[in-house]
């Protein structure tokens, strides 16, 4: 009896989540009046802005990992190496971007960035990207933290250092040739899911007027009917991918930690 | 030597604060003073004096009706992410479902967490929609016609059901290792004393588990609160929920007073923070017991 409840409620919930897969997906394929075809796919592919904006959140991610990894692994290093009475602090802030919505974020931006401020970064393409970035950053730091402060549990990085030391190393190598490596797994798997969350982000890039990826989605959406849903089995895709790609580093980590 | 920095740490303590500079300088660039910037705001005139008038005007219909919504909104699709999600997470941990279903369901949940905003709502559109899947398959081969029905994608309820999609997945991520932390002694010892099935839930299980539950039902109200993309795609600028309204209200100050937008923010992160706080503190205590 138990077990019949237990499988109803299993495949309901299945049902919900893969109806609308099926449904956009299909829909995808109905361009071609009365057969299945891709040309949904052919036209998002054929269209210029798709690879632009596209392409533009990707460069965007990999500065916002570069700016993520060169903020948080030190970071995250020096509180566990010299400074624990920060963690507290440092948790806190890295908290944040979870409790203060991204909208309000972005809107303080706009006001405090704009063109008659100290820090003018609005004013131009580079600045308002550079702004953007930032931005990015600071949607990830929760997890980009997490991660590489979890990675660096499993190493023993007093011992580490006080041997770099020894050999004659500096901060920047002990970092870049000892830590970073070590905690490579955990970098990666923040990165990844950074990835997932820059490619499909719309309030920030919307609110800065910056051609991305998810303001573009939002726009073919408005304006067209068969290429909004061939966009979301790509979206769906995409996200599937950084999340496995994001499981294989655990599981490689975990393989890794065994063998230790 | 080498010991020898370690050692003399104390003396130089200021020095120490330096290694996490760089970070603090980011974090009060970027996310505190943008933010006490919106917070400040709230409580000024437009000519910098201080004012209360902000917070009273919020108090206008339109702005009320605002918030009404987007509570119910982030209440209901909390409340019924927790129950699917709790029920779900059982099903697999308690319910003799074959060990094969559990990991593809977590790595889906994690997948669907994630898999929010625009492109989302292409998917309900393509499924629920006004020639979706589902709407079209019920009208040709049932004679159901939804909207008859005054069942509309593009409002309240459609939004529920497309903020499920996430809400759900993020209540199985969550919730699924507390139910591992529930202990077989407790439930063995439960039996011992003469206590049924529904005994053990309602006097064992569920007062371990109701923080967990709760603090995650907040989490959850905070997140379909902050929620901005996914309706924008899903009604355009029309809803009147919080969020769409201060995107309007940055894009082109709608509300005629900048400083009221100020407010309005100001409101989001009271919601949202005291949420979270909700959420924090709860953690804390439910891992007395789930350890």
């Amino acid at each position: 009896m138990m077990r019949v409840v237990a499988w109803g409620v299993f495949l309901l919930g299945c049902l919900f989540f893969l109806l609308p897969l099926v449904g956009m997906t299909e829909f995808s394929l109905k361009m071609r009046r009365g057969v299945y075809s891709f040309d949904a796919y052919a036209a998002v592919f054929g269209d210029p802005a798709f690879w632009a904006t596209f392409g533009y959140s990707l460069a965007l991610a990999a500065a916002t990992i570069v700016v993520g990894v060169v903020l948080v692994v030190p970071t995250a290093y020096w509180v566990r190496l010299r400074l624990p009475q920060a963690r507290p602090f440092v948790e806190f802030i890295t908290l944040l971007p979870l409790v203060i919505p991204a909208i309000v974020i972005v809107f303080g931006y706009i006001r405090m960035y704009n063109t008659s401020s100290f820090l003018p970064l609005t004013g131009s393409a580079l600045g308002t990207d550079i702004l953007l970035t930032m931005g990015y950053a600071t949607l990830a730091l929760p997890y980009m933290y997490r991660s590489v402060d979890t990675g660096l549990r499993t190493i023993d990085v007093g011992t580490l250092t006080e041997a770099a030391q020894s050999l004659g190393a500096g901060w920047v190598t002990i970092l870049a040739r000892i830590i970073l490596p070590n905690v490579m797994v955990a970098v990666l798997s923040g990165a990844f899911l950074t990835l997932a969350i820059v490619l499909g982000e719309f309030t920030m890039a919307a609110l800065l007027n910056r051609p991305a990826f998810g303001p573009y989605m939002q726009l073919l959406g408005a304006n067209r009917a068969y290429e909004p849903p061939a966009l979301a089995v790509i979206a769906f895709a995409i996200t599937w991918g950084c999340m496995g790609l994001m499981q294989l580093a655990t599981r490689f980590a975990k393989h890794e930690r065994a063998k230790a | 030597m080498p010991t020898e920095p370690i050692r003399r740490a104390p003396r130089r303590f200021p020095l120490h604060w330096l290694g996490i500079l760089p970070f603090a300088i980011f974090a009060t660039l970027f996310l505190i003073l943008p933010t006490m910037r919106i917070v400040l705001g709230a409580f000024q005139t437009p000519d910098g004096g201080f004012t209360l008038q902000n917070m009273l005007d919020l108090n206008t219909d339109s702005i009320r009706a605002a918030y009404w919504t987007s509570i119910k909104l982030s209440f209901y699709t909390a409340a019924l992410g927790c129950a699917v999600g709790f029920a779900m997470a059982a099903a697999v941990v308690f319910g003799g479902l074959p060990k094969g279903v559990r990991s593809p369901l977590l790595t889906f949940s994690g997948v669907a967490s994630n898999f929010a905003g625009v492109p989302l709502a292409f998917a309900f559109i393509a499924t629920i929609g006004p020639v979706g899947l589902i709407t079209v398959w019920l009208r040709t081969e049932f004679g159901i016609n939804l909207r008859a029905y005054g069942f509309n994608l593009l409002s309240f309820w459609g939004l529920v059901i497309t903020y499920l999609f996430f809400q759900i997945p993020l209540m199985i991520l969550i919730i699924t290792p507390a139910l591992d932390g529930l202990k077989r002694e407790w439930r063995e010892a439960a039996a011992v004393l003469g206590a049924t099935g529904v005994q053990y839930w309602r006097m064992v299980a569920l007062p371990i588990l109701f923080p967990s539950i709760l603090g995650t039902f907040a989490l959850l109200f905070a997140n379909a609160f902050g929620a901005v993309a996914t309706a924008f795609a899903l009604t355009g600028p029309q809803l009147n929920i919080v969020p769409i309204k201060l995107f309007a209200q940055i894009r082109g100050d709608v509300l005629g007073n900048p400083n009221l937008g100020y407010a309005l923010a100001f409101g989001m992160i009271l919601i949202t923070a005291g949420a979270n706080l909700l959420y924090i503190w709860l953690r804390v205590r439910s891992e007395r017991w789930l350890k």
